[in-house]
């Protein structure tokens, strides 16, 4: 057994570890020690990583450093009464971090070409193409709609929906621009177009982050965070898929799934139904006021 | 690895993750967000993974850097801030 696939061993047991944190955070009296066993399987999985070869271990120690004391110190400064709007940045930058894990393997395959990459990772280009730009929208919603999200909870934006003429409209056509450019990135590989679409997709899934968080507001900022958490999940899941890593596939993959049905539950506690939240504007509003 | 075994364990993972959430107190909705939040910043591992010297470039570091810092935020704040809710709502269940 070589260290890779110890290091993939290791990750089943961290997968492990996170399926019972879920489940022990959903009770009461098990809570607390199943955020702490969820912790576990994460600092497992990192740890395990670190074995892996190749690594620039300056770097990551300066990273894990500077990210560490600052989510630290954030996490013990804040006020009770502002953690929900600290959770909303902390998973804005977890679904930042897996656009940028995206946008770092397509650089590689920039440098090297799809053939070498194709022949290096046993991948296939079609599917990476479109793994890749699955993570950088997801992950590019994520951030933009929880930052605006944060902004609104926070008081530093308007707390209530903004509704304009044609929003609905404006949207859609943004999404059907988004969808096709990446039809496009899936299927070009001319590496010059593909990086001209690959920006132009960041750029349009950061704005569709904010304009899809619009239109909401009140007292439906709460679901709304925790489908954005769910989404985070589904981005650092398609991440995984970009870099064939399965710890990153079933970790995400559980909270995307986890975080869906949390959201319903929410949303059920309300009297509402998800799409009444997210798609009337209407609704939103009188909750606000 | 082969792809269509990566995507056998999703659909797995999906199917689990949707089992395992049932019948959660109200009170908990929050820190559960909180906690599995910190969970979806496993995308840690993708960026310590592309920190490697020589292969895709300045450009590819210094996106890999952003990542793991980002990352390690959503990892370190997520679980510290859950820990600190439930702490709280411990007390108040006293």
């Amino acid at each position: 057994m070589d260290a890779h696939d110890f290091v993939n061993l290791a990750y089943v047991a961290s997968a492990t570890l996170f399926v019972f944190g879920i489940k022990m955070l959903g009770a009461a009296e098990t809570a607390r020690r199943g955020n702490l066993v969820s912790g576990l399987g994460m600092l497992l999985a990192v740890v395990i990583t670190l074995l892996e070869q190749g690594l620039d271990y300056i770097w990551i120690l300066v990273g894990l450093l500077l990210g560490g004391v600052i989510g630290l110190v954030a996490a013990r400064k804040v006020k009770m009464t502002a953690m929900p709007e600290l959770v909303a940045v902390f998973n804005g930058f977890g679904g930042l971090a897996s656009l940028l894990v995206a946008w770092a393997e397509f650089e590689k395959i920039r440098g090297l070409g799809w053939i070498a990459y194709e022949l290096e990772t046993s991948s296939n280009a079609l599917f990476s193409g479109f793994v890749i730009y699955c993570a950088m929208l997801i992950g590019g919603v994520t951030f933009t709609g929880s930052l605006y999200a944060y902004g609104k909870l926070s008081g530093k934006l308007s707390g209530s929906a903004t509704v304009f003429g044609g929003q609905k409209a404006l949207n859609i056509f943004l999404l059907i621009v988004i969808l096709v450019l990446g039809v496009i990135f899936t299927w070009s590989t001319d590496l010059d177009l593909t990086y001209k679409v690959f920006l132009s997709g960041v750029a349009l899934s950061l704005i569709f982050g904010i304009m899809g968080v619009m239109p909401i507001g009140g007292g439906d900022m709460p679901v709304v965070i925790s489908l954005l958490n769910s989404l985070s999940g589904v981005a650092a899941s398609a991440a995984g898929f970009v870099i064939a890593n399965n710890v990153l596939i079933v970790a995400g993959c559980l909270v995307g799934a986890s975080g869906l049905i949390l959201t319903v539950i929410m949303c059920k506690a309300m009297n509402r139904t998800l799409g009444n939240v997210l798609f009337s504007g209407f609704g939103a509003t009188s909750s606000g006021a | 690895m082969d792809l269509i075994l990566l995507f056998f364990i999703f659909v797995l993972a999906a199917f689990l993750g949707l089992e395992l959430i049932s019948k959660v107190p109200s009170q908990l909705h929050t820190p559960l967000m909180s906690g599995s939040n910190a969970i979806s910043g496993i995308t840690i591992v993708g960026a310590l993974l592309a920190i490697r010297a020589g292969e895709q470039g300045t450009v590819g570091m210094v996106l890999g850097f952003a990542a793991l810092v980002f990352a390690t935020i959503n990892v370190v704040g997520g679980y510290v801030v859950t820990d600190r809710m439930l702490q709280m709502f411990k007390k108040k269940g006293k």
